[in-house]
């Protein structure tokens, strides 16, 4: 199983990181996911979103997330793609790609590894609302819910 | 000596990000927090004493009862929102 970690503040091609996927061996499913940025949240207009993450343990904690989702599920490559910094609205915030032999793996992993990402690999927003003030984004109970899928 | 990292709002509230501690006897976790409390008074209860402050050492989640030694890399910081 192959893994690529990258956390960056520049942009990534999509179609280039499944183009890579699709060529590891025996490869007969490649599943993405892209997180992007909302314009509003919590009803009001974000202007722009400060993302920090902490260096070293965010990639181990990536890594950590994709070789538990490859003891459940046999699949063939995994790519994370997080981006940092300062970000507008609209822009990539997140790339997961899984390939495998076939896709119910590939889904299944994809969404596992996103999923936990969300609620242990350290990254924290901060909001730029429109009006000029700024606020931490906090946690959502539905993140962690999220997890209890996975829990059998 | 240690290194004690705080990230996002708690790097903001504290005023610091990065902090060298010296170690004068084997500590946990919980003890290091009362520690830097007591050294610190109210700001720094608001953020290491809250419900959902997350601590990693050596860059590994840890909890209260996790032994830090010298030499150790310590990080405070609140549930992540990355994604």
């Amino acid at each position: 199983m192959h893994s690529r970690v990258i956390v960056q503040t520049d942009d990534f091609d999509v179609a280039e990181e499944c183009r890579a996927l699709a060529n590891s061996g025996r490869c007969g499913a490649v599943t993405q996911f892209v997180g992007v940025m909302r314009d509003r949240n919590e009803g009001d207009d974000i202007a722009v979103m400060e993302l920090e993450h902490y260096p070293g343990m965010t990639e181990r904690s990536i890594e950590t997330i994709i070789e538990r989702a490859s003891e459940r599920w046999p699949i063939l490559a995994a790519t994370v793609i997080h981006r940092v910094g300062s970000l507008l609205p609209g822009a990539q915030i997140v790339f997961v790609g899984v390939a495998a032999m076939h896709r119910q793996a590939a889904f299944s992993a994809c969404e596992f590894i996103m999923d936990y990402l969300k609620s242990e690999a350290p990254f924290w927003k901060k909001e730029c609302k429109a009006d000029g003030t700024e606020r931490w984004v906090d946690a959502r109970d539905s993140d962690g819910q999220a997890l209890s899928k996975w829990r059998v | 000596m240690i290194t004690i990292l705080f990230f996002a709002k708690y790097r903001e509230q504290l005023g610091l990000g990065r902090m060298d501690f010296t170690l004068d006897t084997a500590l946990c976790v919980g003890d290091l927090k009362k520690r830097l409390v007591s050294d610190g008074g109210e700001k720094w209860a608001e953020v290491l004493l809250a419900d959902n402050t997350l601590c990693a050492v050596n860059q590994t989640i840890a909890n209260d009862s996790v032994e830090i030694n010298d030499g150790d890399e310590v990080a405070f910081y609140p549930p992540v929102t990355g994604g």
